[in-house]
């Protein structure tokens, strides 16, 4: 057998491994991602995996994926239709083949297409053999057969054996695509540091099926996918939950104050919990609070004591939390409630993500309780939203919600390091000890922030709470005109951030027939979609928010500039409604998909071509 | 009283009652057990001794909750029920204030119960005064979970069908380390016992029977009035015999495994037969059965029914976070951002 194969180059491939719950996709998964970056393409990665933790074997309940799409291209989405999957077994193929085209190379082990794992996944006959995979290439062997003879002389037992099946997929794959063993090697061996005898069967294996694939002509070529080309730095590969953790530290960093972060668990958010927590050695204070409730009410009185505080959750978590939302607003104090949304309502698709929880973040509070509400864009832009939504928070004196998603929480892409000193200061907006002039509800004259009096201070001693307030000097007021007069300067507080925020952006035209409007974690996929069109010639731009209470200043005017206005988003038109309301003089189109998927490019381009052609 | 030693700075000059009043007025009922509260956390906070800054008051909702209003401390009046949840943030968050939540039997046993027994389990040193009127004062009348069975209220016009709580069965439950309990009329030993609840570190909780005279007038007249208090209360002070009644004739035995009212000079019972108070016991055996003391069979114990000594959540936190900082190599921001995998692009 030869080892000459023609190599053909790609300008960027989603490849998807899946398997079942427990069969190490998501370690597969990683591991090429982390390959594919060092060797120095771009990527964005997505694990999908069920709601439960280990389904019965070989069902379709049970499968477990992770996609990864990388190019020498700026990759801005997960993508959609992948050019191969790598099944473990005959469910996770099935459940996936709504992912393919014509042409998907799939790589799966046939020792897996036993007789109870197909009647478990619904097959009637072998798919392998049945002629049912014709449109698509198939990479068959018999992996565990093959990791048996390579180890025999390890003396591994059956159960182990079967386990690295894994790595002889990541092997094949990697050969597929042209990368290298090094990384996975170093990993192997700094994981296994006490475990030699793992160490060497896992890189035994992974170089099994790198070798294996290397000569076996079912692989009619191999793929060559080049270099980005990237801003030079440091770079890492990191998930969006993580980034947000990272981002809350950098702004109580910023902004000398002390980090206290109050949370419950809840899927898909509690990764920010689990990430805070890791960094005591940076002064984060940790609360795993009873319930979600608890887990804010900690917050506002960390942040009543001088902490920057936060509270992390998901949608049902946040309705939980809205009492006490509308405290920490009449308060007057600075929190961080991140949401990280998933499909509802009620429990509804726990790890699956939607854009649903618009309305909840903007209006789900008894009274008239504005606050600022913004969304991150990407899983490295968690990071910066998350700082920023702090230091909007610090600086004005109110709580901020930012909202991120399942998508962004759990998927990954490629983060350019940045230094803190280059981080913007947050200045807090502190009460001086013995102030003779200090009253709480005395503002700022240009945010109308009230200050922040730390408790200890000396001759700051002051009460605030629930009840309403008189403006100025803070102590509880049922009278009629003083209430409007605070419904008023809360709302008009929260407006001014306007006045703090970058203009908006849009990307393509700036003027012309389309403006294609979104918000939060779906930039990616739009802008892919709005860079197709520009390449179809046609005029369009993309305005993404990522500031949505209060919008940036400059909405109306890049508005008027287009002909007709589309606003795309995972739910049934929240946002759109939202500028219904606050721009009521435009008309609106709209895309929405409730699906708890993403948006798929082609089906974005049709809605634009049926507005275009009108 | 002696002095409190611990992290709480403590004020350089002598402080005085006239530190803390506030200047809001006080919008209780005339005749309102929280008057008489006011008035002891008036007294004992001087006694305590800390600056005066370095005080927080936290409250939920309720007739109870106004309290950090009429206090000049640093205050915050919460939400219905979570006050406990707030003050452990506050705690969490500088544990060198001294922090005391005002709380009621509604906003903390009913509407915010499960931060109730949390906040106890996790020993926050929080000292909270749980003012139990046994009715719901503020929405006007109705039980509430220390109700006794079959109050007859406005929504329970046949009566309740409930079983109450007790809450010193509540705390010792939720492994609560200290258990106070006060008659309203008594502002000395509420006084004593505040500050008792002070020294301790750990979640204290002063119970404090209290009249609500519009709503539930009396409801504690069985063991707090002048003519059923000497029967019906005994007073624990550690290290003493649990004596009580006219003359101190009566006492509290332990026959087999039941606490007992006997006599002196009856059945041949001497001083020597009556139980010697252990607040500090670790094990609340004795202390739950006292605890749940209650007429027509026993009197009602006050006093520091237990206070025993366990290790502090907030105390903890702050261990931890000393320890990761000697031998965590991220410690700063930069250090975190460059950790781990990462990769040069030239």
């Amino acid at each position: 057998m030869s080892e000459v194969k023609n190599v053909v180059e790609l300008e960027d491939a989603v490849i998807k491994f899946v398997g079942d719950s427990g069969d190490g996709m998501q370690l597969s998964g990683t591991l090429f991602a982390d390959t594919a970056a060092y060797d120095g393409n771009d990527l964005t990665t997505f694990p999908d995996y069920p709601a439960e933790i280990r389904a019965p074997q070989n069902t379709i309940a049970g499968v477990s994926g992770f996609q990864i799409h990388f190019g020498s291209k700026k990759i801005l989405t997960f993508g959609d239709i992948c050019d191969t999957i790598v099944a473990l077994n005959p469910a996770s193929l099935r459940a996936n083949l709504k992912w393919t085209k014509k042409e998907t190379i799939i790589i799966t082990d046939s020792d897996a297409y036993d007789d109870s794992a197909l009647e478990k996944s619904g097959y009637k006959t072998n798919p392998l053999t049945d002629g049912s995979l014709k449109d698509f290439k198939i990479i068959s062997a018999p992996f565990t057969t093959l990791i048996k003879e390579c180890i025999k002389d390890l003396n591994i037992d059956v159960k182990t054996t079967y386990k690295s099946r894994n790595m002889f997929a990541l092997g094949v794959a990697f050969k597929l695509y042209g990368k290298t063993l090094d990384h996975t090697f170093h990993y192997l061996e700094k994981k296994f540091a006490t475990r030699p005898q793992i160490v060497e069967m896992n890189k035994r294996v992974v170089k099994a099926g790198f070798d294996w694939a290397a000569t076996n002509p079912q692989l009619e070529c191999l793929y060559n996918i080049p270099n980005a080309k990237m801003e030079k730095g440091r770079y890492r590969n990191i998930t969006g939950n993580v980034a947000t953790a990272w981002g809350l530290i950098a702004a109580g960093e910023r902004a000398e104050r002390p980090l206290f972060l109050g949370s419950y668990p809840i899927t898909p958010a509690t990764e920010i919990l689990m990430e805070i927590v890791k960094y005591k050695s940076l002064g984060a204070k940790v609360f795993q609070a009873e319930d979600e409730i608890a887990g804010i009410c900690s917050a506002i009185g960390a942040s009543y004591t001088g902490s920057l505080a936060l509270t992390t959750t998901s949608g049902p978590g946040l309705s939980l939390k809205s009492e006490a939302l509308g405290l920490a607003v009449i308060t007057e104090l600075p929190l961080v409630i991140v949401n990280v949304q998933r499909g509802g309502p009620s429990t509804g698709l726990p790890t699956k993500s939607e854009q649903s929880d618009l309305y909840q973040a903007l209006y789900g509070r008894n009274g008239e309780c504005p606050l600022i509400v913004m969304a991150a864009s990407s899983s490295a832009d968690c990071f910066y939203s998350a700082f920023e939504a702090a230091k909007l928070s610090v600086e004005h004196m109110t709580p901020v919600i930012l909202l991120t998603d399942g998508s962004l929480g759990n998927g990954s892409e490629l983060f350019k390091i940045p230094d803190t000193k280059d981080l913007p200061k947050i200045t807090a907006p502190l009460a001086k000890a013995n102030d003779p002039n200090y009253k709480p509800y005395n503002r700022d004259e240009k945010t109308l922030a009230r200050q922040w009096a730390i408790p200890g201070t000396e001759g700051l001693r002051h009460r605030v709470g629930g009840l309403e307030k008189e403006n100025g000097i803070g102590t509880v007021s049922m009278d009629p005109i003083n209430h409007e007069l605070m419904v008023g300067l809360r709302a008009e507080k929260v407006q001014r951030v306007a006045n703090y925020i970058d203009p908006q952006e849009v990307y393509g035209d700036q003027e012309g027939d389309l403006l294609i409007v979104s918000w939060g974690g779906t930039k990616g996929v739009i802008r892919d979609s709005v860079i197709e069109m520009k390449k179809e010639g046609y005029k369009v731009g993309h305005a993404h928010f990522k500031h949505i209470m209060p919008l940036p200043k400059n909405t109306t005017e890049i508005f008027g500039k287009f002909k007709k206005i589309i606003v795309c988003e995972l739910n049934s038109g929240q946002f759109v409604g939202y500028l219904r309301i606050t721009h009521p003089e435009f008309k609106y189109n709209q895309a929405n998909k409730v699906q708890s998927l993403p948006f798929m490019i082609h089906e974005l381009k049709e809605k634009y071509y049926k507005l275009l052609e009108k | 009283m002696e002095q409190i030693l611990n992290t709480i700075e403590r004020s350089n000059v002598e402080l005085t009652k006239e530190d803390f009043v506030s200047d809001q007025m006080v919008k209780w009922c005339a005749g309102c057990g929280a008057h008489a509260i006011l008035a002891a956390v008036a007294n004992v906070f001087p006694k305590i001794g800390y600056r005066k800054e370095n005080f927080m008051m936290v409250s939920g909702i309720g007739c109870s909750s106004r309290f950090p209003y009429y206090v000049n401390t640093y205050g915050f009046h919460g939400i219905h029920g979570r006050a406990n949840a707030i003050a452990s943030g506050v705690k969490i968050s500088n544990p060198k204030l001294s922090v005391w939540v005002a709380t009621g039997d509604g906003d903390s046993m009913a509407i915010g119960g499960n931060h109730f027994i949390h906040t106890i389990r996790r020993n926050i040193d929080l000292n909270i005064i749980l003012f139990n009127n046994m009715i719901y004062g503020l929405t006007k009348g109705q039980y509430s979970p220390t109700s006794p069975m079959g109050s007859v209220t406005k929504t329970s016009p046949q009566g309740t069908i409930e079983h109450p709580f007790n809450a010193g069965e509540l705390v010792i439950g939720a492994q609560g380390t200290f258990f106070a309990r006060v008659p309203d009329n008594n502002i000395k030993l509420m006084t004593e016992v505040m500050f008792e609840a002070a020294r301790h570190d750990g979640t204290s909780l002063v119970e404090v029977l209290q009249n609500c005279i519009i709503y539930n007038d009396k409801v504690h007249a069985p063991i707090t009035s002048k003519d059923t208090r000497e029967d019906n209360q005994l007073v624990l002070r550690n290290g003493e015999p649990m004596l009580f009644g006219a003359g101190n004739k009566k006492g509290i035995r332990l026959n087999q495994t039941r606490l007992e009212v006997v006599t002196i000079g009856e059945n041949g019972i001497t001083e020597s037969d009556i139980l010697v108070h252990d607040q500090f016991q670790q094990d609340p055996g004795i202390q739950l059965m006292l605890a749940k003391m209650a007429p027509p069979l026993y009197p009602v114990a006050m006093g520091v029914i237990r206070s025993a000594m366990y290790p502090t959540y907030d105390d903890m936190v702050e261990d931890q976070i000393t320890y990761a900082k000697a031998n965590s190599k991220i410690l700063t921001v930069n250090d975190l951002l460059n950790s781990g995998d990462t990769f040069e692009v030239k």
